[in-house]
């Protein structure tokens, strides 16, 4: 023992949870509703999903040894962003604007604010509603065994008929991913039981859309819970309140933040999907996450937590 | 009986398997001892032996040299071969007295008291504080201090601060089953100096023949309580311990006192025994060396300024080479570059790790996770904390509570991005610390 010992600041040991194995487990939690996707919409879902992926991996690769920085893709960030792009889009999508939504979410939306942790919107859902502005014709039309059909909450807001069974199950008319309320619940189960996600922005939007809706419903002739299952399995929202609100990147780090933050995605979306007047894209969640991602510092600004043996004195 | 804990912590891998079942043993020193000046926090000793003296084990060599300091005596027999300065265990060097072991371990007749039972308080801190009795638990804060609070009559509870939360240590748990009536003689000799304070013994679960152990030794007393401890990190945190025991919260600025409480550690209370109950000064200390690179690893008794190298060569030697060696546990303890440094009244464990934990781990961006506030138990934003220490923004360091952080580890411990959260902290800590004192 001639040489001398390696040192290092105390701890000695670390977790073995990395941040590559917390995005392999979002990955993982994301399985059910892709496999429903590709059961639902056919074998062109997997085409999206696969070349979204990659347009997504392609791009952080590309940006990174142009910038000549390490490369980042291990942490799988990139797929996670791609794989929830993809479920994000209407399967009839042209595959380059779906490349092209890929290249904006990694390269504009992350890599350019400095990379993964950097950025301050959720990298899908910016690409999404970048699409949703560019393409609208194609981002909104969406088919159900090649025949176009309209989604369920285009239903809702129109005072069509639709099926609640139906839409919980996700044997509907929508995005890849998000029509089925089961199979998104199971993977968001996953999350909580690995406890990658905690209850508390899921809980508190979907608490507050339901509120929201609840007293809507109630002022427009009554309380109709078929109304309120309609909005709370229709659409994006158990997506977006599950995956996409969670994500670390862009929500508050507080505790008392997530509860704040998810309030107030609850009251945006409300706002968005059933007071806006505009009937041809009766969808919020994307809108009202990528608002509130923008919200994320003030909301962090004001619930600072009060530190172990500070809570009486500033009562 | 309740589990009692805190809000925050984590649960590393314990590796207490690898020492609990080995009994203390007494190791007697063979070479030469380097005994520190400054083996407590506060003013190191004065030396008052020279180059040449002859020294009996028990003999003060130096001085407390202000009022938060402590006496250091010598732990063998022989002559002062030296006063000089040595590397000691924090990588810097220190004052020490470097003694020649004669082997004889002549003592000094020590000054036993009369009677403990008659003694006043201002007797028995005064025998606490000439032998030198420190907080063993790390700190190293002189004892006779801690027993000296301001408001003497607000004491309500003196807590034995059994829960060796920090991995692989076992050495109080071993002083705790094997000698269960000196540790709670120690800790009545500390109830007579309040009058109205009841004494717990806090242990952590995973340690229930200790729990069942003091127990049995306590049947019939009615003013000591065993108190079961949920096992989590950092339980044995003063603040932490105290909310746990007591539902009482204080803040870094405030002292155990201000919530009515005094906490001393296992062994500290034991080396209170001696002092009071023998007139015997502090000069021993268990040690638990483990680890897997080490062949055998066990408990020791070991008197101060021994070599760590003996250490290792008591315990059967390295078993592979040791890339990382830690005096004192994977959490809080300090990786040292040599095993040349002595054994000083603060060491309580020596880990050896074949593969250096940290070597692979390479550092992310911060993805905003939270686990890191999350398992505050100071309830502070460490990745916040970390970046303004980074920027060297001590104004807002200050204003998220910086100085609130009590320097755990456990921030560093549970992010996935690998980041030094607690280094950061540490350092800008260190410096808002002396801005405080200018």
């Amino acid at each position: 023992m001639a040489e001398l010992l390696n040192v290092s600041s105390n701890p000695h040991v670390r977790d073995n949870k990395t941040t590559g194995r917390i995005m392999c487990d979002v990955i993982i939690a994301l399985i059910p509703a892709s496999v429903f996707g590709i059961y639902h919409f056919g074998v062109r879902a997997l085409l999206i999903i696969l070349v979204t992926i990659a347009s997504c991996v392609i791009s952080e690769t590309v940006y990174d040894k142009l910038m000549k920085k390490k490369l980042t893709i291990g942490d799988l960030s990139a797929v996670v962003t791609g794989l929830l792009l993809a479920l994000n889009l209407p399967v009839e999508i042209p595959v380059w604007i779906a490349v092209l939504g890929g290249i904006f979410a990694i390269i504009v939306v992350k890599m350019i604010f400095g990379g993964l942790g950097q950025n301050f919107m959720n990298p899908a859902l910016g690409a999404r509603c970048f699409l949703l502005l560019s393409f609208t014709g194609q981002m909104t039309r969406f088919t159900l065994d090649g025949i176009t059909t309209a989604t369920p909450l285009y239903n809702i807001k129109n005072g069509a008929d639709y099926h609640v069974l139906k839409m919980f199950l996700g044997t509907t008319a929508g995005t890849i991913g998000e029509t089925s309320t089961l199979a998104i619940l199971v993977g968001a189960l996953y999350l909580l039981v690995m406890r990658i996600i905690d209850l508390r922005i899921p809980l508190c939007y979907i608490g507050t859309f339901t509120l929201f809706a609840m007293i809507y419903s109630a002022c427009h002739g009554g309380l109709d819970f078929t109304y309120l299952a309609g909005q709370l399995c229709g659409g994006g929202l158990m997506l977006g309140a599950w995956f996409m609100a969670t994500d670390y990147v862009t929500s508050p780090i507080t505790p008392g933040g997530r509860i704040l933050y998810g309030v107030c995605l609850g009251l945006l979306t409300g706002c968005f999907r059933i007071l806006a007047t505009a009937t041809a894209a009766p969808e919020g969640v994307s809108y009202a996450i990528i608002f509130c991602n923008l919200l994320v510092p003030l909301i962090e600004k004001i619930t600072i937590p009060k530190s172990f043996g500070k809570e009486a004195k500033k009562k | 009986m309740s589990i009692l804990t805190f809000r925050g912590g984590i649960h590393p891998y314990e590796g207490k398997e690898l020492s609990k079942d080995s009994p203390i043993k007494e190791y007697i020193p063979k070479g030469e001892v380097a005994i520190s000046m400054s083996q407590h926090i506060g003013a190191p000793a004065k030396p008052v032996v020279k180059k040449g003296d002859s020294v009996l084990v028990g003999q003060l060599i130096g001085e407390a040299a202000g009022f938060i300091s402590a006496n250091v005596h010598s732990s063998v027999s022989g002559k002062v071969k030296a006063v000089e300065k040595r590397f000691i265990v924090n990588g810097g060097k220190a004052e020490c007295v470097i003694i020649e072991n004669d082997g004889n371990f002549e003592e000094v007749t020590y000054e036993q008291p009369t009677s403990c039972e008659n003694l006043t308080r201002e007797e028995i801190i005064g025998l606490v504080k000439a032998a030198g009795v420190v907080g063993m638990g790390g700190a190293g804060f002189p004892t006779n201090v801690k027993l000296s609070p301001k408001n003497v009559d607000d004491i309500d509870y003196i807590i034995v601060n059994g829960s060796e939360c920090e991995p692989y240590l076992t050495s109080d748990y071993r002083r705790m089953i094997e000698n269960p009536e000196l540790l709670i003689g120690g800790l009545k000799i500390m109830l007579r100096l309040f009058d109205k304070a009841k004494g717990i013994i806090a242990v952590e679960d995973n340690k229930p023949d200790a729990i069942a152990r003091l127990k049995e030794c306590l049947a019939g007393e009615d003013n000591i309580e065993v108190k079961k401890l949920y096992t989590k990190y950092p339980q044995g945190a003063e603040r932490m311990l105290i909310y746990a025991v007591t539902g009482r919260k204080i803040n870094s600025s405030k002292l155990p006192a201000d919530a009515g409480c005094i906490v001393d550690n296992v062994d500290t209370v034991f080396a209170i025994y001696h002092a009071v109950s023998y007139g015997k000064p502090l000069i021993k200390r268990v040690i638990t060396v483990t680890g897997d690179a080490v062949a055998n690893p066990q408990n020791f008794l070991v008197p101060v300024g021994t070599n760590h190298s003996e250490l290792i060569e008591a315990a059967g030697g390295f078993v592979s080479e040791p890339s990382k060696i830690i005096s004192g546990g994977p959490m809080m303890g300090m990786a040292i570059s040599s095993l040349d440094v002595p054994v000083t009244k603060t060491s309580s464990s020596l880990l050896c790790y074949t593969r250096d934990p940290l070597v692979d781990i390479s550092q992310t961006n911060c993805i905003n996770c939270g686990r890191c506030v999350k398992v505050c138990p100071g309830r502070v934003l460490p990745s916040r904390l970390a970046k303004f220490s980074a920027r060297g923004d001590m104004e807002s360091f200050l204003k998220y509570d910086g100085l609130e952080c009590c320097e755990c580890g456990c921030c560093s411990y549970i992010c996935p991005a690998k980041i030094n959260l607690t280094q950061a902290i540490k350092t800008m800590r260190k410096k808002a610390l002396a801005a405080r004192k200018k």
